[in-house]
């Protein structure tokens, strides 16, 4: 196996231009919401609103404000698939289409997939997410053709702050460690990386760089796998995932409170 | 300055721009400074926006109080300590600004006349053909001027280039050296003598700057009310936080560290425009922050190639090279005339005449001659302002037949209502775009057409609809903000019969000029003079129709006239006598021989090494990537750190080196002094780093050029919430408006529009969204036209997070969604609460994405020296729909 790759995404030079979300979307060919579903979310300037499998980047915005604006800041950050050492929809895939690269990534392939939708409740990033054109799960590929052929992904290629880097995990681990380390010196205690060591589902390939809880990013605090096979799971288990199901839904707030009737919103 | 050098600043100021938002490639620099070595950036702006989100520091001000904030930190600056004790800013004002320069004695400034300058009268400007350049009242500038060896104001023409405004008067003290200079320029060239007939005494200085009517001293006084306490009365930004914006910018300037200032349109767009980039450029001087590296002011351009379409100008006041077209209001009878009047005796102008004659030898080639002064008569010229808003307020008086739109979508435009009513009053419109815009659209799915107030029946407009290609469809150059040529390659063949704007202008051109074939009226001499070989040698762009744009460059690179094939290779070798033909002399060089095009260069500097990226593109002029750099060496040529050094003397070489194309007489000593008498370079010491300028400095204090007063000076916006706290003059006396049907103003804190409104745009769409609004990935991402406005105005008003809201101006009222934000805040000011709300302008009634174009609200009034309107800040009510 080649290098692991993957992407260390760092928010505290995210400037929310959402260059990533386009060029992931004209690469991968990925069609625009329903024109009756383009609307204005009234959740600051995210109006695509989360990942799914027509949006493989979104970057979200988070406003954090005193009342007086004493103290203020907005952040954004460009959310993707994790592609997790231990991928859960990976092990529930009925099929095999979900594959471990030669990259150490997670992918999809969209001719094996029967959109059985098991992948989608053992995420527990809520990420994949059915395609309406192709009726199969989809998310991220960390543009797996791009790599084959010695190309770097479409998003990381399009950020202009470099807000979103890609390269060997290794060496990301490296660089955010020492970027954390600036922030720290800079006063911003707050800095930490997430998913970025093995405790992580065995560390994600595509891991963060924080300022605030992971929830305030609609992030899963401790995510778990799935069960391996549902079916002699416990229910504890089972109410687990649908715990950490319901921390990602409080996450996206009131922003999908306007869509709760869509079709493809189902969740675990 | 050019962006990438922001990664040298040590501290970036972004003000009157989001820059993150509208420039997200060329913020990769101020970030990589920010990143790499802990520049401090900087944001003031009315609206936390997403590059307040990324600044160490946001400070909050009252939309178009821009001048007082500037003019508060050039007081702080006078008055602190380090400034005063420091010899880098005493060494670098003295020699490299006008701050030793002695003014007038007429001159009387704001501080004497109550808040105006001495010279203020009535304006009697316009042409009666064209009634149109709506200045309130204007000033005779000649008191601004300089005080002159041997006494007496020495005219209002102490240079620094060809005028800015198509009209000013030829009058004042300097009409005698005109007129000498038209007399030595009758008999054609040379014009050495015509140049030097327009010498003038030499400037006083006080090198003690002590002087009470030395610029310093007359700095001191004016700005000596923009204390920290009336800034925060006048912008409503706290105190503390503008201190710390002051002392972080003082801090990081002098010999070892320099600051750069970003701004883009939202200083532009005000009635006093000119004056905020003028107080920036004011305080980058006396900070030392000019021509070296991370120095200086980016000025970001709102559209792709807008400096090319300044440098081989779309604009209707100057011809190619920035030099000022020819016109009717003024002394421009004749070349020797013009000449006379545009030339500058001392510095870089004084080559004018060699720019002009080559200028024309490239519109008329060999029927150019030195009998017929090169053709100067078929020359059009200029009856007064034909900028946007004059056009369509001629427009509405049905005093034009005809438009072409080419990329442009007046219909969502300034006070779009009126705009449309012009339209209606065309004979014929042409637009050429991508898609069926709002202009294109005007006459059948306008909101007046649709609520029936306008029948489509009774609009005799006849509209023709040309397809574009897209930029990736033909070859040819960017101009961007850097000044940076960049050729660009052709990818595919346009789509059916959208064809690029170089092929409709050639087209056009060809056949007009099979039109006017065999004419002998004179007035037809010129189009049939006109050189206008552009066909090309591919046979497939043959068969398209489509013209050679090298065959374009290389006419604007220049050549020797006798022999085209040879080109010129830099505005050194152009000629005042017809030898040289060059459309615009500060491209010269970009195509120095007919095979080697420079801006298709792409060699970057390795990494990790200093340098500015030479190899890539051709920045004008003379691929100089950092303007007047001689500056970034002390006086004796030595770099001023080894932290900042860029370009010096080497004495070994006895020339200047560097990182970069040296701005300055490449031999020349620093120790050079200027002979009594000498013209041109020659007139200029080795110190004097301004090379364009007469005096060789940098103007603090601008003696002439402008039209508003030779020092910024803060008034209010044309509506304002306020009293003007400073001065009794509310706002600029010579601003222009036009008082026509349909244009009313709001009275001064008029109750029926308490808000201050500010208008702008997203990352996500592209101006007018005639780019951007019919792609669906583009129209997800930013769907509706929403209103940006405080919970505390919104409570006030009755409005949640999504209502539908109105909002009216005195012109015309819209619907939007509210969006809610903390971003955006009231402001205390001059004692009371002031609120603010922003509305993007992306949007019209056509396309993927519609809705209400924010620019029904705004009124057509403009700043007097460019005609840039007031889309910045006005009024506004806000009401739930």
């Amino acid at each position: 196996m080649a290098e692991p790759m993957g992407f260390f995404t760092d928010p505290t030079v995210c400037i929310g231009c959402k260059a990533c979300e386009v060029a992931c979307k004209q690469w991968n060919q990925l069609p625009a919401l329903d024109e009756d579903r383009r609307t204005l979310s009234g959740d600051s300037y995210d109006n695509t609103r989360k990942l799914d499998g027509t949006h493989w980047r979104h970057v979200k915005f988070v406003e954090q404000f005193d009342e007086d604006r004493r103290d203020g800041r907005w952040t954004m950050l460009s959310d993707v698939c994790k592609h997790c050492v231990q991928a859960g929809c990976l092990e529930v895939c009925p099929t095999g289409a979900i594959i471990r690269t030669e990259f150490d990534t997670v992918v999809i392939q969209s001719d094996t997939c029967n959109g059985c939708k098991a992948c989608l409740g053992a995420c527990p990033f809520g990420v994949i997410d059915i395609n309406p054109v192709s009726k199969t799960a989809q998310k991220c590929t960390l543009c797996y053709d791009r790599l084959q052929a010695g190309m770097e992904p479409a998003c990381s290629q399009a950020c202009p702050t470099d807000s979103i880097v890609f390269g060997p995990v290794r060496e990301l681990k490296e660089r955010a460690g020492r970027r954390v380390d600036q922030l720290h010196a800079a006063g911003e205690k707050r800095a930490v990386l997430y998913g970025a060591d093995e405790n992580m589902l065995g560390g994600l390939n595509a891991f963060f760089l924080l300022v605030d809880k992971p929830e305030v990013y609609g992030l899963p605090p401790d995510p778990k796998m799935p069960t391996r096979h549902l079916a002699t799971g416990t229910l504890a288990t089972m109410l687990g995932a649908f715990v950490v199901g319901l921390v990602s839904l409080f996450n996206f707030r009131d922003r999908r409170a306007g869509e709760a009737s869509a079709p493809d919103r189902d969740q675990p | 300055m050019y962006p990438r050098s922001m990664e040298d600043s040590d501290c970036v100021l972004v003000m009157g721009s989001n820059m993150a938002e509208n420039h997200p490639v060329a913020f990769r620099w101020p970030m990589k400074a920010k990143v790499e070595h802990g520049a401090k950036l900087i944001h003031v702006d009315p609206r936390f926006t997403r590059t307040s989100a990324m600044a160490d520091i946001y400070a909050p001000l009252r939309a178009g109080s821009d001048i007082a904030f500037l003019g508060g930190v050039v007081n702080f600056v006078l008055n602190s300590e380090r400034w005063n004790k420091d010899p880098f800013f005493r060494t670098f004002a003295t020699t490299y600004t006008n701050a030793a320069s002695i003014v007038s004695s007429e001159f009387r400034d704001t501080e004497d006349m109550g808040g105006v300058f001495s010279g203020l009268m009535a304006y009697t400007g316009d042409a009666p053909e064209w009634p149109f350049n709506g200045f309130i009242g204007e000033y005779e500038s000649s008191s601004w001027s300089y005080e002159r060896e041997g006494g007496g104001a020495g005219g209002d023409n102490p240079g620094g280039g060809p005028r800015e405004t198509g009209r000013e008067d030829g009058g004042g003290p300097n009409e005698q050296p005109a007129l000498d200079a038209t007399k030595a320029g009758a008999g054609g060239p040379p014009y050495d003598d015509l140049v030097r007939a327009l010498l003038q005494p030499p400037v006083q200085r006080d090198d003690t700057l002590t002087d009470p009517r030395c610029v310093l001293q007359i700095l001191r006084r004016h700005f000596a009310r923009y204390t920290p306490e009336m800034v925060e009365q006048v912008t409503g930004c706290p105190r503390d936080q503008f201190l710390l914006v002051a002392q972080t910018l003082l801090d990081n300037s002098g010999a070892e560290r320099t600051s750069s200032i970003a701004y883009a349109v939202a200083w532009t767009q005000h009635t006093y425009g000119v004056q905020i980039i003028g107080c920036a450029a004011l305080l980058q001087l006396l900070l030392g922050n000019v021509g070296r590296p991370g120095a200086g002011i980016v000025a970001l351009r709102g559209h792709a190639s807008i400096q090319g379409s300044t440098d081989v100008p779309t604009l209707y006041h100057s011809i190619h090279g920035y030099m000022s077209a020819p016109s009717a209001l003024e002394p421009h009878n004749s070349l020797s005339e013009w000449l006379a009047q545009e030339t500058q005796p001392t510095g870089y102008w004084a080559n004018t005449p060699k720019f002009m004659v080559s200028y024309l030898k490239s519109m008329y080639g060999a029927a150019a001659t030195r009998d017929n002064d090169f053709g100067y008569a078929w020359h059009p010229k200029i009856i007064g302002d034909h900028s946007h808003m004059p056009m369509f307020v001629a427009m509405n008086e049905g005093r034009v037949k005809g438009m072409f739109c080419i990329g442009q979508n007046p219909a969502t435009s300034l006070n779009a209502k009126l705009e449309r009513s012009g339209l209606r009053k065309l004979d014929w419109l042409v637009v050429k775009d991508n898609w069926l815009h709002e202009t294109a659209m005007f006459w059948k799915t306008a909101p007046e057409v649709r609520a029936g107030e306008v029948a489509t029946a009774d609009i005799d407009t006849e509209v023709f609809f040309f397809p574009s290609s897209q930029v990736a469809e033909y070859d040819g150059s960017f101009t961007n903000t850097q000044r940076l040529l960049q050729w660009h390659y052709k990818a595919a063949d346009p789509p059916g019969e959208c064809r690029s704007d170089m092929y409709f202008t050639y087209q056009l051109g060809k056949r007009l000029k099979a039109l006017y074939a065999g004419s002998t009226l004179p007035r037809d001499q010129g189009f049939l003079n006109l050189v206008w070989d552009y066909e090309s040698t591919d046979p497939r762009e043959q068969q398209l129709g489509e013209p050679e744009s090298e065959k374009i460059l290389k006419e604007i690179n220049g050549y020797y006239s006798e022999e085209p094939g040879r080109h010129v290779a830099g505005p050194e070798d152009l000629a005042d006598d017809g030898s040289t033909s060059c459309a615009s002399w500060i491209y010269c060089g970009v195509y120095p021989s007919p095979d080697e095009n420079r801006s298709a260069n792409r060699q970057a500097d390795p990494p990790g090494v200093p340098g500015a990226h030479l190899g890539w593109g051709f920045a004008w002029p003379s691929n100089r990537r950092i303007l007047y750099n001689r500056v970034s060496a002390d006086p004796q040529g030595k770099p001023w750190s080894e932290r900042k050094r860029y370009v010096w003397w080497d004495e070994a070489k006895t020339q200047w080196v560097g990182l970069d194309v040296p701005d300055f007489p490449t031999t020349k000593p620093p120790t050079y002094r200027a002979p009594p008498g000498a013209t041109g370079m020659d007139a200029h010491n080795g110190t004097d780093a301004f090379i364009l300028k007469t005096d060789g400095v940098g103007w603090l204090y601008v003696p002439e050029g402008l039209v508003d007063g030779p020092l910024p000076t803060h008034y209010e916006p044309v509506e304002s919430v306020v009293r003007n706290p400073l001065y009794k003059q509310q706002s600029s006396p010579v601003l222009k408006y036009w008082k026509i049907d349909g244009n009313p103003l709001a009275e001064l804190a008029d109750a029926k529009y308490p808000y201050v409104i500010t208008t702008y745009r997203l990352t996500e769409h592209y101006l007018s969204g005639a780019m951007s609004r019919w792609l669906p990935w583009l129209t997800e991402l930013q769907p509706e036209l929403f209103v940006e406005l405080s919970p505390e105005l919104a409570n006030e008003q009755g409005i949640a997070n999504l209502d539908r809201v109105r909002i009216s101006s005195p012109r015309a009222t819209v619907h939007a969604k509210a969006l809610v934000t903390r971003r955006m805040r009231p402001l205390q000011v001059a004692g009371r609460t002031v609120h603010q709300v922003g509305m993007p302008f992306h949007w019209g009634w056509e396309g993927l994405s519609t809705g209400d174009a924010a620019n029904e609200l705004t009124a057509l009034v403009g700043d007097p020296n460019t005609t840039m309107h007031e889309g910045k800040t006005f009024v506004c009510n806000v009401h739930k729909a």
